[in-house]
């Protein structure tokens, strides 16, 4: 095995500090950074996964110390507010559901960072992510319920054979108690679950501050109007609660999102099953495999980050990629990442565009 | 750390005592601190009694800053205007910006030439827009990032010909340069240890007679009650046995420096041609240990990090809380743009310096460069 020139990428967490150390012990050269992704450091949460933070930052660098490593910090704020951020508020505004640690990873941490990296000589970029790489291709990771490979399935291959993942065969159990035997103070250090850039995780608020009051009506699936909201792009397809609905539904049931027409501002509400969908359409894949489909591929696809796997049928047609589910699924929005798995290994990657209850005959 | 530093303090660090107190321990280390007071005004040219010790240059700068404003400004209400550069050290130019903020104190940043000097006819302009209201000028002996040795005598002479207090920064001049508070004209000077070659931690404030700052540490009224704490008698004699040794190798050390410091600059210019030396001509008016280049097309911190990784210790001269490296206010003072500013870089030769690093430079600037260039493009 040859020693890499490896840039590890520390966020102040556990898994950044406990990859970079492994790293070291396989021999390889590693510098570690930490991207400064916030234009105002006091303004993101404190003890996320990282990245945004002065405690981040200082937590970083104590862990750089402790492995024995140089250490500096890169200033990505800008690109990541126009690579991320802004990404994230217009998806909403077109009403659409985004995924930011996809953006994130897709433009960010292994493009900038990865260009830059090989600029200045390195081969490689190694992160905490919990995923393994084999023979090129992207796997789960063995503890499934910290698997990242969904938010991850969007590299390319040529990505891929940059990225170092040396966390994918381990627990996260594991790699705390690792973290810990090697002497690193955030072994402790609890995980975030929610967005880095909302500080105080209030989503709504966020995109209330940036697309201001956007009122509109809330309609039944035969186009009655049954309620009003103050800015569709605080609904997600799926959603049951904070729709204030005028009156309930005659079945007695819950209602669900079903769909936000952005321009008419128009949020369409329905029953659990009219949530079901089964065809997808997936625009713009990745193909992390063994490359593009020839022909239709029996696998399974994620639908949102730790989601349950659903067996379905995959076809390129274009540049998109059709998926049919053996049994529908609920809430799939269009802007989420759809992933393809063949068991463990991922497929291909591609962005959810539209979504019906059934295949046409 | 000089040897014979470590040498003294170590000595010192057996036998500690509170120089403060009056049994046995602390006697003897009131006359180790009484006679290392000495030795540093001898090498400074200055009154044992104008040497007041602190925890080093930073709070030496707050002292004369704050203390001396305070004073000024609580004898006479009207003088809030605090005259500095514009390229002073932080622990100047935070020291002024909390003033303003917090006190109300008007804060002059004077501007300094392409060579990032100061001129006495500048400071005359400054202070005539309204010299009954100015507390306190301060101007650095010698700046560290560009090495512009400042004209300290004439400056104080215009200071003084309007009856305004006169301070000035040598931190990084004393070790290169003859410093001497005598003749000077400052009334107020700061120097560290360090930078002599003693230990952190330790730095002094010469305070000419009748200058009185009002203190910044209250307490046991220790050094004629202008700065109160307990007085670290191992590091205050590693100080002044690093300012004598220091000062009998200064001159010889002085062209030693500039040999060094010229074929630096001779090399890089080689392996770079587009690279500008920032900063006065090599020659009196540039400290002999100081060179500083920008380099067009690239970020400094990439650069930093390709030198360091080849083991070459530069600066780009600043970082923010986070640790992100930032563009030199020193060069954004002295009219670079961003970009310059951020592609720039300080190399500083100092005692352990050789021709060895000097070459070892420029056997890898040139590729360093290409390579900062690549990465600035993406």
């Amino acid at each position: 095995m040859t020693s890499l020139r490896v840039l590890a990428a520390l966020s102040g967490g556990v898994d950044s500090a406990t990859a970079a150390a492994r790293a070291v012990d396989a021999g390889h050269d590693v510098t570690a950074v930490h991207l400064a992704l916030s234009a105002n450091p006091s303004s993101y949460r404190t003890g996320a996964r990282g990245c945004c933070t002065l405690e981040d930052a200082r937590d970083a660098r104590r862990a750089a110390d402790v492995i024995g490593i140089p250490f500096y910090v890169w200033d990505m704020a800008e690109r990541f507010h126009a690579d991320v951020v802004e990404d994230f508020v217009a998806e909403y505004a077109a009403g659409r559901t985004p995924n930011p640690c996809v953006r994130c990873n897709e433009k960010i941490k292994f493009a900038a960072v990865l260009d830059r990296a090989m600029a200045l000589g390195f081969d490689a970029v190694c992160t905490g992510h919990h995923a393994r790489i084999e023979d090129g291709r992207l796997r789960r990771s063995v503890d499934m319920g910290k698997d990242q490979s969904y938010v991850l399935a969007v590299l390319t291959r040529d990505q891929l054979a940059h990225a170092m993942f040396p966390l994918g065969d381990t627990t996260k159990t594991q790699v705390r108690e690792e973290a810990r035997h090697r002497g690193l103070a955030v072994a402790d250090k609890p995980d975030s679950h929610d967005i880095c850039f909302i500080a105080d995780g209030n989503t709504k608020g966020f995109l209330a501050n940036h697309l201001g009051e956007a009122p509109g009506p809330i309609v039944d699936t035969t186009g009655t109007q049954v309620g009003t909201h103050d800015g569709a792009y605080a609904f997600t397809i799926g959603q049951r609660r904070g729709l204030h609905l005028d009156h309930p539904a005659d079945d007695g049931h819950p209602r669900y999102v079903l769909s936000i027409e952005p321009v008419s501002r128009t949020v369409t509400v329905g029953t659990a099953e009219d949530l079901e969908v089964r065809d997808i359409t997936a625009a713009k894949p990745v193909w992390t495999g063994s490359g593009p489909l020839t022909e239709p591929r029996e696998c399974s696809v994620q639908l949102r980050a730790h989601g349950t796997p659903h067996p379905a049928t995959a076809v390129l047609d274009g540049d998109d990629l059709r998926i049919t589910l053996t049994e529908p699924a609920r809430g799939v929005a269009a802007g989420q990442t759809a992933v393809l798995y063949d068991a463990d290994t991922v497929l291909a990657s591609a962005t959810i565009t539209t979504t019906r209850a059934t295949v046409p005959a | 750390m000089l040897p014979e530093a470590i040498e003294v303090m170590t000595e010192e660090l057996a036998q500690l005592g509170n120089p403060s107190s009056l049994h046995n321990a602390g006697r003897r280390a009131r006359r180790v601190v009484e006679e290392s007071r000495e030795q540093i005004a001898e090498v400074l040219r200055a009154r044992p009694s104008e040497v007041v010790f602190t925890s080093g240059g930073t709070e030496a700068d707050n002292l004369a800053i704050k203390g001396l404003y305070w004073a000024r400004a609580g004898q006479d209400p009207h003088r809030r205007r605090l005259l500095v550069t514009s390229i002073e050290h932080h622990a100047v130019l935070d020291s002024v910006r909390w003033l303003h903020a917090h006190e109300g104190a008007d804060a002059c940043y004077l501007d300094v030439n392409g060579d990032g000097v100061l001129t006495p006819e500048a400071l005359r302009a400054a202070i005539e827009a309204d010299p009954e209201a100015v507390a306190l000028v301060s101007v650095m002996w010698a700046n560290n990032e560009v090495g512009a040795v400042q004209p300290i005598c004439e400056l104080a002479e215009v200071a003084h010909a309007y009856g305004i207090v006169f301070h000035s920064d040598a931190v990084q001049a004393a070790a290169q340069l003859p410093v001497e508070f005598a003749g000077s004209g400052a009334d107020a000077l700061t120097v560290t240890s360090h930078k002599l070659g003693g230990p952190i931690g330790v730095g002094a404030l010469l305070l000419r007679r009748g200058i009185e700052p009002v203190p910044v540490l209250h307490g046991g009224g220790q050094e004629r009650d202008v700065r109160s704490g307990t007085l670290d008698a191992p590091a205050i004699r590693a100080f002044a046995t690093a300012a004598v040794v220091s000062a009998e190798r200064r001159e010889a050390e002085a062209k030693r420096l500039s040999v060094l410091r010229d074929d630096l600059i001779r090399q890089i210019t080689e392996a770079v041609p587009d690279a500008v030396l920032n900063g006065p001509p090599p020659g009196p008016g540039r400290l002999p240990g100081n060179a500083h280049f920008s380099f067009p097309g690239c970020e400094g911190d990439a650069l930093l990090m390709l030198l360091d990784a080849k083991d070459i210790a530069c600066s780009t001269g600043s970082a923010c809380t986070a640790g992100v490296a930032q563009p030199s206010h020193v060069l954004l003072a002295m009219g670079a743009d961003e970009d310059r500013a951020r592609g720039s870089l300080r190399f500083s030769l100092g005692h352990t310096s050789t021709q060895d690093d000097v070459n070892a430079t420029a056997a890898v600037i040139g590729e360093a460069v290409e390579r900062a260039r690549r990465a600035a493009s993406r």
